[in-house]
């Protein structure tokens, strides 16, 4: 399988863009070509912008009557042929977690952006919040995987989005942008570049759509109407899609299937970035809006010298587990900031053998520098 | 099933999982012999369910593409598919329970975009799958698992409900009447626009047997008697229309 170059639908060049906007390009850059969505703040703006470029592109924007259609006609979609993608905020995707799991368990590549808000509940509905981490991974019921992708920038909300396309059509499994409201809504610098690398999933005429041989392997997916006559099921199915809902045999596999083509590629899919690590004795690990706090912090506070360095997570799920492993063996300790009660510390406690601190806000505000530099005082 | 549909049984197929004296094994023939008689074309076909006995219907028996959705969800499922891809004729069949309860909400909704889907309600009056569960479409009094003593509410006259919402096309038949079922789903496939028809199907397992119907044939007879035309409902008194369901088209 292998990926090919396309000339960008919106010309090279570089905008003042919000990262919704920026999202919705990266979508349309991928090959999105079906939309589906619900208004939501602060989600919205890709939707209106979808309704608008979808248009243009001659592609499908339909406007459903709730999240739960939303998400379910674009796996219809996918299912027909289309790279689909829809866009929310914490409400919305609670409501969305049965069929994420429909898309999970029947392997069908999607793209969900979650511009996230102040939650619980309602919460705070033009707030910041980072509340969903544990969600997009533990959301629906059962196992299985996702991946979920974190930007901290305008340029990261196209970039990421059009990543998610293509990991979702490799992997074939439904991907997530968890993005928040301050991305969202925040305007600086994109440059889109004149050729875009594009994934398509992969087609083979009567192989069978739900099972390789391969350890890890992702079978290839035909689409409706192809004459394949597909037998598409969320019960447990076995590789041709006849519904197998008492042979304990073909569910763990699937199972264990539908988890190990994402946690054996798990070094192909994450992403990370280091900074100031080489010498560095307390490290930040950190993800979206907040690394940007986070690294001012760092670069203020090696100005006076002090050995502290950052790990960023461009990847939430599959979790980075080597980097942040190895980071744990290096430093003495971490320290994690987040705009939630601690929902990626508890996930870096596993995976770091030295001590761990959280360092959270749940106030709907951005975590700002006084804060971050107060807490480590602190400690 | 008898031979002469077996070319549209999806291969490796064999006996259909419904109970003795259930209505959707019908139903089914009588979806492939309107899909036969149109000549239909199975590789652009897609059949869309949601979850319950009814939705079964389809998946795994037919032979063109089908998908097994979620509760409630067919028709949003559904909706994608076919706006992405409209050369494909895209039927969804699914229960009472699941078109109009769970999936309420939908099935309005689709109905209002009168979005080319055609849609076969199997109506057993009742949630067959989970055990026996009063429906929204279970009739006042009845009983069920759910009200021993018999439903205190009203249920939803489903073809009213879907006409009101836009619905271009709207037929109610009963398995009891396949000819003029069969015609009526001629008529859906060849329609552009939203059609709906309800089929009512019986459930002596769980329906019957809490009413006094416990045999097979009996559900039958019932439905029989009750299902009359709308000219044949006209003279009738309130009282005695009150216990007939009015079969027919009602739209357009
Ligand atoms: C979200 C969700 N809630 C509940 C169920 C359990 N459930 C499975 S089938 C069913 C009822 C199906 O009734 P109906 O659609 O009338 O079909 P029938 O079995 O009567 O043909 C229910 C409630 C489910 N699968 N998913
Ligand atoms: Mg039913």
């Amino acid at each position: 399988m292998i990926s090919r170059w396309i000339k960008s639908p919106f010309p090279k060049g570089v905008y003042y863009f919000s990262g919704n906007e920026a999202a919705a390009e990266g979508a349309i850059a991928a090959g999105c070509r079906f939309y589906a969505g619900y208004p939501i703040t602060p989600s919205s703006e890709i939707m209106e912008r979808m309704a608008v470029r979808l248009k243009e592109v001659g592609g499908i924007f339909i406007q459903m009557e709730d999240e739960i259609a939303s998400i379910s006609a674009i796996i219809g979609a996918s299912w027909a042929g289309a790279k689909a993608m829809t866009a929310t905020s914490g409400p919305g995707f609670s409501l969305m977690q049965e069929s994420i799991g429909y898309a999970a368990f029947t392997e069908t590549p999607c793209v969900i952006i979650d511009v996230q808000r102040a939650g619980p509940c309602t919460g705070q509905a033009t707030r910041v919040g980072s509340g969903d981490i544990m969600q997009a991974k533990w959301g629906s019921h059962g196992d299985y995987q996702v991946i979920a992708l974190s930007p901290w920038s305008v340029q990261e909300m196209y970039d990421l989005t059009l990543r998610g396309f293509n990991l979702s059509e490799r992997y074939r499994v439904p991907t997530l942008v968890m993005s928040d409201e301050a991305i969202g809504h925040l305007r600086e610098n994109l440059s889109i570049h004149s050729k875009v690398e594009i994934w398509d999933r992969k087609k083979k005429r009567g192989r069978p759509p739900f099972g390789t041989e391969e350890e890890g392997g992702v079978p290839p997916m035909p689409a409706f109407g192809e004459g394949e006559r597909l037998l598409v099921t969320g019960s447990t199915h076995d590789a041709f899609g006849f519904r197998k809902t008492d042979d304990p045999e073909v569910h763990s596999r699937l199972v264990d299937r539908i988890n190990q083509k994402i946690l054996r590629n798990r070094t192909e899919i994450t992403e990370t970035e280091d900074y100031y690590l080489e010498d560095s004795e307390r490290a930040m690990i950190a993800y979206g809006f907040t690394a940007r706090t986070s690294l001012y912090v760092v670069h203020q506070l090696r100005k006076e010298g002090r050995k502290i360095g950052m790990l960023r997570l461009k990847t939430l799920w599959p979790f980075p587990e080597e980097a942040v492993t190895t980071l744990g063996k290096r430093v003495k300790k971490v320290i994690v900031p987040e705009m939630n009660l601690g929902q990626v510390a508890g996930e870096v406690k596993k995976f770091c053998a030295c001590e761990v601190i959280s360092l959270h806000q749940t106030n709907g505000e951005v975590i700002g520098p006084e804060t971050i530099m107060e807490m480590l005082k602190k400690i | 099933m008898v031979r002469a549909m077996e070319k549209y049984i999806r291969t490796g197929v064999k006996a259909t999982p419904f109970c003795p004296g259930c209505g959707h094994g019908i139903l089914m023939n009588s979806i492939l012999r309107a899909l036969d008689e149109l000549n239909m074309d199975m590789k652009k076909m897609l059949f869309v369910s949601g979850i319950g006995c009814a939705a079964w219907i389809p998946s795994p028996h037919f032979n063109g593409d089908t998908l097994h959705t979620l509760h409630g969800r067919a028709l949003a499922f559904a909706t994608g598919a076919k706006l992405y891809n409209p050369d494909l004729c895209v039927m969804v069949i699914s229960g009472d329970g699941d078109l109009s309860s769970i999936g309420g909400n939908h099935l309005i909704h689709a109905a209002r975009r009168n979005l080319d889907l055609k849609v076969v309600c199997a109506n057993n009056m009742i949630y067959g799958m989970t055990g026996g569960q009063v429906a929204s479409t279970t009739p006042k009094g009845f009983k069920s698992s759910t009200t021993g003593e018999g439903n205190p509410h009203r249920p939803f006259d489903l073809c009213k409900l879907v006409a009101a919402a836009g619905a271009t096309y709207v037929a109610r038949y009963s398995v009891t009447q396949p000819l003029a079922l069969i015609q009526a789903l001629k008529k859906a496939i060849r329609h552009v626009g939203f059609s709906f028809i309800e089929v009512l199907s019986p459930c002596p397992t769980q329906f019957g047997r809490r009413n006094l119907m416990d045999r097979p044939e009996e559900m039958i007879q019932d439905l029989l008697r009750r299902c009359i035309s709308e000219e044949e409902a006209e003279g009738l008194a309130e009282k005695e229309l009150s216990e007939k369901i009015i079969t027919g088209e009602f739209e357009p």
